[in-house]
């Protein structure tokens, strides 16, 4: 299927409204085509400043206490009408709940890497990649000390094909972590590392590199931090780079 | 007990979680906080009344902001809106994506959320109420179907033209700060 027939299913893939083999199939595609995974990530932006855009108005504390004691007025009906009542509401309470815990668990996820792959792509773009720039791991962790709120280790890649670029600093849901930029010949491998607390998901930790928008994404939890090694690098680039970490801060 | 009867505290347990939405919803269609608290009060009101029609089971959700929706449309600011606004074309197709230097990606850039805001603002409102059902209330295509009582089909097209004509009057807006930037970077310079 050409391009263009995939774009104009773009948004309905996005608001997650296509058929499930259809969007299975938008998936691989989006993977594989940077055109189309563009002008997703620019449509997931626009959503996503809707959505913030949108939330706009809230309502005063007395005015919800008005109508609350205007509805808290009521008829009297039977207690057997009002127990098949409390029932059929219990099921549908538990069924909702269910249903918006498993949906909200994966929009999350989806979220979280999303973010991961815009912070990462938005530091590559940036004049100033990094704020401590130094291939030395010992000028680079003391340099985070202070900024954020946990300590991490930086594996020595002095005989490994990766050199350390620097550091920054960055945030996710209003909270610090670290970002560290590698190079892998051509490749540049960004490494976050936040506290497990801030970011909710139900990640993928079977295998060790998954794709996401296009960029192989490895992830996992050590010692209460949630690490990701995210890039255009090949899965196996990834792969070591998370096993020196790994290796590092057990 | 003391009187309280089964089916008003049903209502109110599955009708104000839902409050702070259907106020925001409110406030987007009437763009005014007095008439926007009318509106719900209404709402929550004409919902009371009506809720023993209401089949357990079904979408309450879309229920409440169907009787919104409704109320406001018979309002004196909706029957004005829906009076001055011109019935809108149904026939475009889904517009393709935009390839490059999108609106979207400016935006980001500069987190300008004021920008957003004032757009979504201007947009008539079958754009606006479509928008914020959709990226706010998260609704699916069936659920905006049944608040707004028409076909998913209809649901789909409109969508894509509200988010094409957001673009289109965020474009300039984008344009215009991105030569102040240009204009003060060279100031700068």
């Amino acid at each position: 299927m050409p391009c263009e027939s995939w774009k104009t299913k773009l948004d309905t893939y996005l608001d997650g409204e296509l058929p499930s083999e259809e969007m299975r199939a938008f998936d691989i595609h989006v993977h594989s085509c940077s055109s189309c995974a563009a002008d997703a990530l620019a449509r997931v932006q626009m959503k996503r400043g809707i959505q913030a855009a949108g939330k706009r108005f809230a309502p005063t504390a007395e005015f919800r206490r008005r109508v609350q004691g205007t509805i808290a007025t009521k008829p009297h009906y039977s207690f057997r009408r009002m127990w098949v009542f409390a029932a059929a509401l219990s099921i549908l309470a538990v069924a909702s709940l269910l249903s918006i815990y498993l949906g909200v668990q994966r929009s999350r996820t989806e979220q979280a890497y999303s973010e991961i792959a815009d912070l990462h792509v938005a530091a590559l773009a940036s004049s100033s990649r990094v704020d401590v720039v130094s291939s030395d791991r010992h000028t680079v962790k003391p340099w985070f000390q202070g900024k954020i709120p946990f300590a991490f280790d930086l594996p020595e890649v002095q005989n490994s094909e990766f050199s350390l670029l620097g550091g920054r600093m960055t945030y996710f849901g209003q909270t610090p972590g670290a970002h560290l930029i590698y190079a892998v010949r051509k490749h540049e491998i960004s490494v976050f590392v936040f506290q497990e607390g801030v970011l909710r998901g139900r990640w993928d930790e079977s295998s060790a590199v998954t794709k996401e928008l296009s960029f192989n994404v490895a992830t996992w939890r050590q010692g209460g931090l949630r690490y990701f090694v995210i890039g255009d690098a090949g899965t196996a680039d990834i792969n070591n780079l998370a096993k020196l970490f790994k290796a590092t801060s057990s | 007990m003391s009187g309280v009867g089964p089916q008003s505290d049903s209502f109110e347990a599955l009708a104000m979680p839902l409050f702070d939405q259907l106020y925001n919803f409110a406030h987007w269609l009437t763009r005014n906080r007095e008439e926007a608290e009318d509106l719900v009060q209404e709402t929550y009101t004409k919902a009371l009344k009506g809720f023993s029609s209401f089949q357990l089971g079904t979408n309450f959700r879309a229920w409440m902001y169907r009787i919104l929706r409704n109320t406001f449309l018979t309002s004196r600011t909706g029957l004005k809106v829906t009076m001055t606004v011109p019935l809108e074309p149904e026939e475009d197709g889904p517009e393709l994506a935009i390839e490059h230097d999108t609106p979207e990606t400016i935006l980001l850039e500069r987190s300008n959320r004021d920008l957003l805001q004032g757009a979504l603002d201007e947009l008539p409102v079958y754009f606006r109420e479509i928008l914020v059902l959709c990226e706010v209330e998260e609704m699916s295509y069936q659920e905006i179907a049944e608040t707004l009582s028409i076909p998913i089909g209809t649901v789909m097209s409109r969508l894509s033209r509200a988010r094409k004509t957001l673009r289109d009057r965020l474009q300039p807006q984008s344009q215009k700060g991105s030569a102040a930037i240009a204009k003060g970077t060279n100031r700068a310079l």
